[in-house]
């Protein structure tokens, strides 16, 4: 094997922080080149880019097949968005039941709902967590499965805390630019430095085998637990985000139930189980292709033809191309791996070496199969 | 036969009975490990000899007796407990870290000495030094404090000392899974040598090779005994492989001890030779 380049730590430091920078500049002038409907979806990239992180630290790095993330957004959701209403809100929302004691006369800033949202979904996600991680695997996901809609229809049933069916309409569009991508930020650098410590090795070692990982010291139940409440954490301010996004939420299972763990899952499993930037990866597709794709249900006009739009069309279309993506790339289009500043030099030594020496042909590596 | 002191022992298995339904897979076991020993412990398959592993890891608590370690009773322990008190051990079919480099496989051995708080209690209880030195570990890794890089980077360098010592050193960087069989064995080794263990049970390690690499794994065996100074309980059914290097040996059959001393006087026990009939003659 050829020897693999190493750059130095200050070196990735100051590339990391021009990213950040650059990033930033691109979101700032987005405010001037993008239209609503193009920011918007700007938006969703990283409020999906949230949950999907979050919800790979469970799936992907600790291994745990579970299906209960809507759950812990919905928490984070219907908790953040009773605190940034204001009590005028609360009593034109809530015609049927009015909205109890102290929930209908507090109201807090965004920043302070989100954190209160995330540590209620933690705390909700610590509830589920002790009776249930003991199971693994499709046990695992039913059990979860099962908490996430319970939640969801005590959220339909819940007259005078959640609105019930009518659900919280008219919220204040809080999330911005700012809000979602910085809170990408910290999820992503959180989630990866913890991945990245003794504890990460840990969840990983569970995940690869959990009665070695036991026999090596690690008190798996604990661990499991800790990763749960992390993500149920970031999940729940994911869920502020994305209600304050939508400006609404309902207890649908489209919008804070099953499905919303299904997309989910879609992204994480297309940008490969067990990568951060895998889910990254997903989470953008998910979000660009979920819009873009309307064009088809809408007429198309070639020429003298015109084939008529069909609704629904675009999920057959996204679905054929997860089809494909996944015969393509059988473990996600990362698989475990990251992209990481190494491996991008690394690229790019060989990118120009290649350039250079044109005659000699290099067997070219896979770019996630062993 | 003589009554045994517990106190002559670094694990002892006090009248250990683990019965599964109607099934006794251990029956009566009363013997032990002494300190600094290579005990070899044969039978038979299905004599019982993985069942006493289980017992003694804690994956089983056993239906009768107890189990004694460095004078703590560890009966019904955790699993993750009973090794942070120093008992490490292999598995039969290798376990590894199949995902993990073989650097990670060993670093993930050195977590539990800082979280595992519940066993801490107990090595204090018998007035032991305790092991735990990450305060608000969970704390300092999301937050990469310079505690946290410097008890990091003393693992990795322990680690890389380890994997030196055995031989792995070349390949820290590779997938556990890409490694040859041989090579895995060693790791699973090196993998349960990391967690500082007073005593390292080996189940099966020459299952699976030839002549030639299990004589050089016999060996490697008994220099890991005497550079890191561990005691080794190392289980194998066949006699041949065990008989060059334990100093006493145990023989199993039907869950009940038939048989017990050095390789000499093992192997020219009647009770011995019966057990193993048949298989004894192509052994021999």
């Amino acid at each position: 094997m050829t020897m693999k380049k190493r750059l130095s730590v200050s070196t990735k430091v100051y590339l990391t922080f021009a990213l950040i920078v650059i990033g930033a500049l691109l979101l700032w002038g987005s405010n001037y080149w993008l239209e609503s409907y193009g920011q918007r979806i700007l938006k969703l990239i990283a409020v999906y880019g949230v949950l999907a992180v979050s919800y790979t630290f469970i799936n992907g790095i600790t291994g745990m097949f579970s299906l209960g993330h809507a759950g812990f957004v919905a928490v984070g959701a219907y908790v953040s968005a009773l605190l940034t209403m204001s009590p005028m809100e609360k009593e034109m929302t809530f015609i049927l039941e009015p909205l109890i004691w102290p929930l209908n006369s507090i109201q807090t800033d965004f920043l302070t709902a989100t954190i209160l949202g995330g540590i209620a979904a933690a705390i909700f996600a610590f509830a589920i967590g002790y009776p249930s991680l003991r199971l693994t695997g499709d046990y695992l996901a039913i059990v979860t499965l099962g908490f996430s809609e319970i939640i969801r229809l005590i959220a339909l049933n819940t007259q005078n805390i959640t609105n019930g069916a009518l659900g919280l309409k008219g919220l204040t569009e809080y999330t911005n630019i700012w809000w979602a991508w910085g809170w990408l930020l910290i999820t992503v650098v959180v989630i990866a430095s913890l991945t990245n410590s003794s504890y990460g090795r840990a969840l990983k070692a569970i995940r690869d085998d959990a009665i070695a990982a036991e026999a090596m010291g690690i008190n798996v139940f604990k661990h499991r637990l800790l990763a749960f409440v992390v993500s149920g954490f970031f999940a729940g301010v994911g869920g502020s985000l994305y209600a304050h996004l939508l400006t609404t939420i309902d207890p649908r299972p489209t919008t804070i139930g099953i499905f919303l763990t299904f997309y989910l899952l879609i992204m994480i499993v297309l940008g490969g189980l067990g990568s951060i930037t895998g889910a990254l990866i997903g989470a953008g597709l998910f979000a660009i292709l979920s819009e873009w794709l309307r064009i088809f249900e809408s007429n198309i006009t070639i020429g003298n033809f015109t084939i008529k739009g069909i609704p629904g069309m675009r999920m057959l279309i996204f679905s054929t191309l997860f089809v494909v993506t996944m015969l393509v790339w059988r473990r996600g289009i990362m698989g475990m791996e990251e992209i990481t500043w190494d491996k991008l030099y690394n690229w790019l030594l060989r990118f120009k070496k290649k350039n250079t020496e044109e005659t000699e042909t290099e067997p070219k590596r896979g770019d996630t199969d062993e | 036969m003589s009554e045994l002191r517990r106190d002559d022992y670094l694990l002892f298995l006090d009248h250990v009975t683990m019965q599964f339904g109607g099934l006794v897979a251990v029956d009566d076991f009363h013997n032990g490990v002494k300190p600094g020993e290579l005990l070899g412990l044969i039978g038979p398959n299905g004599a019982g000899k993985t069942t006493v592993f289980n017992v003694i890891t804690g994956i089983y608590t056993p239906t009768k007796g107890r189990v004694y370690f460095a004078g703590i009773d560890i009966t019904g322990l955790r699993p993750h407990i009973i090794t942070h008190l120093g008992i490490a051990r292999t598995f039969q079919n290798i376990r590894l870290f199949q995902n993990m480099t073989v650097m990670e496989n060993v670093l993930v051995s050195q977590h539990h000495a800082l979280t595992n708080k519940d066993a801490d209690r107990i090595l204090k209880k018998h007035g032991m030094p305790a092991k735990r030195v990450g305060r608000f570990w969970f704390w300092k890794s999301i937050l990469k404090s310079p505690g946290y890089n410097k008890l990091e980077r003393r693992m990795v360098e322990e680690a890389e000392g380890l994997l030196e010592r055995v031989g792995l050193l070349e390949v820290k960087n590779e997938k556990a899974s890409s490694l040859p069989y041989g090579m895995q064995r060693k790791l699973e080794i090196a993998r349960a040598l990391a967690t500082e263990p007073k005593l390292i049970l080996l189940d099966e390690p020459a299952a699976g090779m030839n002549p030639q690499e299990t004589e050089e794994l016999m060996k490697f065996i008994v220099r890991i005994r005497d550079e890191f100074k561990v005691t080794v309980l190392l289980i194998e059914h066949d006699m041949k492989v065990v008989m060059g290097i334990c100093e006493r040996i145990i023989v199993l059959d039907y869950g009940k001890i038939i048989s017990e001393g050095t390789a000499a006087e093992v192997s020219s026990d009647p009770k011995v030779i019966e057990a193993y009939l048949g298989e004894w003659e192509n052994v021999s």
